[in-house]
């Protein structure tokens, strides 16, 4: 349906309408993004300013092991997170994909809800269950724990002492990187159900059929049949949550307790506290090119295979 | 021989659908069981949230009296509702551009649409911040306006577009035959016929408005506090039953908006890809 404009007054209607966007989109994305490049180059001045210079000691500050450190425990955070998300997303769209019609959108719907709820107030809820006086050691120190009591005086056995003594105390689940990676699934685990859901669907379940006619059991005809031809939605999804788990503030911030855990509150503090904006530059066009290649790398296996 | 096999097959069918089913519930459980311990605390009347102590309102009342809070509602509303605005009409008449014509640089130009999607929002954060700061702009609502719409313009003209991929230009062909001139074409043809996208795009850059905490608090400055700038000052501060009231309210206000939503979905087929 795209044409090329033919008349003069063709012309000026194309150019009336990408104008706008045009604009705004460079002065306001393009421009700010070169920026960053540049003043990744620069230096902190004195009072906290940018100092213009051609220099990579930046990027060199990056190498140090501290910062190497959190980079490497970000990327294990956010791959950690797309598997998961993947291996539990997967059979939960396959699961509504196969319901009967009048099923799914009521599913799919439920599925929605909490997608479209603020990302804040559903870190908070993890973190009413998972900080130290919170619901789950709630749980652990009391109904459990009194349930053990209870069992050890009519039941003796060796085993309650052990127990009773594990749930005397509550866990540390606050602040770790299993929190972050709960709050993390949670938040995203929607985006990898969605486009895996709508790959299942789109799927011509004769062909399944003619590969079990051919004698494949249910594991080869998922391996060589169902997941190649969903393939669309996983890549979709894996690199719909990995982005986000990537760049994650808020979710380190809230659920990974009061040091700086990932690249996202390393670049916060740069410009918030350290008022270290060159540095803060090129930790964030690191992040933006890792992510940037990661997922064209993805992209291109996925349509490969 | 062959019912036997038969047998064996569905005995099959039926384990790995219970597994799925299973799981199935699983996952829902997962997904509304932090959010129903929310709600339910909401109306807890103890302030610390160890036990339960019986049924309060009192929470809602006080997080209605909050002058801060009702602020915070003023300030998001004014960006959510001017960012849309903007972002709806320059995203739909990009979106139309896009679809119908090809020209030099296109590519490029697709590339730069759909690149503020994909980024993360921290860097757009940081490179938004570090512009304002050398354009010597003052941080408030304006630039907070403006970083959203540089975000939002994207996520309509995605939207809008795949409404018009479906659109069938042998009607527009009609109403010019019928001596509609292209004004006419457009606003009694065209736009009606892709009005349910561009709502789609409208309520999704909305609510993408609403919910955007990173780049509104690298953009903001004093006096425009939004909702997510308040909610998050205030679950730094510590967990407190009126955030619990706070959220569920807000619960109630994205619920409503998925309804929505379904509702132009179904009005127009197909308005929205949530993805």
């Amino acid at each position: 349906m795209e044409i090329q404009p033919r008349s003069r007054r063709e012309t000026r209607r194309l150019i009336f309408l990408i104008a706008p966007s045009l604009f705004w989109l460079l002065v306001f994305f393009l421009f700010p993004l070169v920026l960053v490049l540049a003043i990744s180059f620069g230096q902190r001045g004195t009072y906290g300013g940018v100092e213009w210079s051609l220099s990579l000691q930046n990027y060199r500050r990056f190498f140090d092991p501290l910062y190497l450190r959190i980079f490497g425990r970000t990327l294990l955070i956010a791959l950690t997170t797309t598997v998961i998300c993947l291996v539990t997303g997967y059979p939960l769209a396959y699961f509504i994909a196969t319901r009967p019609p009048r099923w799914r959108n009521g599913l799919l719907l439920l599925l929605m809800i909490p997608f479209w709820t603020n990302f804040l107030i559903r870190t908070y809820a993890w973190l009413l269950l998972l900080r130290d006086q919170g619901l789950i050691n709630m749980l652990w120190t009391g109904g459990l724990h009194n349930a053990l009591l209870w069992l050890s005086n009519t039941v003796p056995l060796p085993v309650w002492g052990r127990l009773l003594e594990a749930t005397s105390t509550s866990l540390s689940l606050f602040g770790t990187n299993g929190a972050i990676i709960v709050g993390l699934v949670y938040g995203w685990l929607p985006d990898m159900v969605l486009p895996c859901y709508a790959a299942i669907e789109r799927l011509d379940h004769s062909l399944v059929e003619a590969a079990q006619d051919l004698y494949a059991n249910r594991v080869q005809s998922f391996l060589r049949v169902i997941l190649p031809l969903t393939m669309s939605g996983v890549v979709a999804g894996s690199v719909l949550v990995f982005i986000p788990s990537l760049g994650a503030y808020v979710t380190p911030d809230l659920l990974g307790g009061a040091k700086s855990v990932m690249m996202g509150n390393v670049i916060y503090s740069q410009f918030m506290s350290a008022r270290d904006y060159p540095f803060g530059a090129a930790i964030s066009f690191v992040l933006m090119t890792v992510m940037l290649v990661g997922t064209l790398i993805y992209f291109r296996l996925g349509t490969e295979s | 021989m062959k019912t036997i096999g038969v047998r064996r097959e569905r005995r099959k069918t039926s384990w790995v659908g219970r597994l799925l089913t299973v799981h199935g519930i699983a996952g829902y459980l997962f997904l509304y069981l932090p959010i129903v311990v929310l709600v339910v605390f909401s109306f807890n009347a103890s302030r610390y949230a160890s036990a339960w102590r019986g049924f309060t309102l009192d929470w809602y009342v006080s997080m209605l009296q909050d002058q801060a809070l009702a602020s915070a509602v003023k300030n998001t509303l004014i960006v959510a509702g001017s960012s849309t605005l903007i972002s709806t009409v320059f995203g739909t008449m990009v979106a139309l551009a896009m679809e119908r014509y090809r020209f030099r640089g296109k590519l490029a130009f697709d590339a730069l649409l759909y690149l503020p999607i994909i980024i993360p929002d921290i860097a757009m954060a940081v490179m938004l911040l570090l512009f304002f700061i050398l354009a010597r702009l003052r941080l408030g609502l304006v630039t907070i306006i403006i970083s959203h719409v540089a975000f939002n313009i994207s996520f309509v003209a995605v939207v809008v577009r795949a409404r018009l991929a479906y659109f069938d230009m042998s009607l527009e062909e009609a109403a010019q035959d019928l001596y509609a001139d292209e004004w006419q074409t457009f606003w009694r043809v065209t736009l009606p016929l892709i009005m349910p996208g561009i709502l789609g795009g409208a309520l999704m850059a909305f609510t993408l408005s609403i919910d955007d905490f990173v780049i509104t608090f690298f953009t903001s400055g004093p006096g425009s506090t939004t909702l997510p700038l308040r909610i998050y000052s205030l679950v730094k501060l510590g967990v407190t039953p009126e955030i619990n009231a706070l959220s569920s309210l807000m619960l109630l206000i994205s619920m409503a908006l998925v309804m929505l939503s379904l509702l132009l979905q179904k009005g127009g087929g197909g308005g929205i890809e949530i993805v």
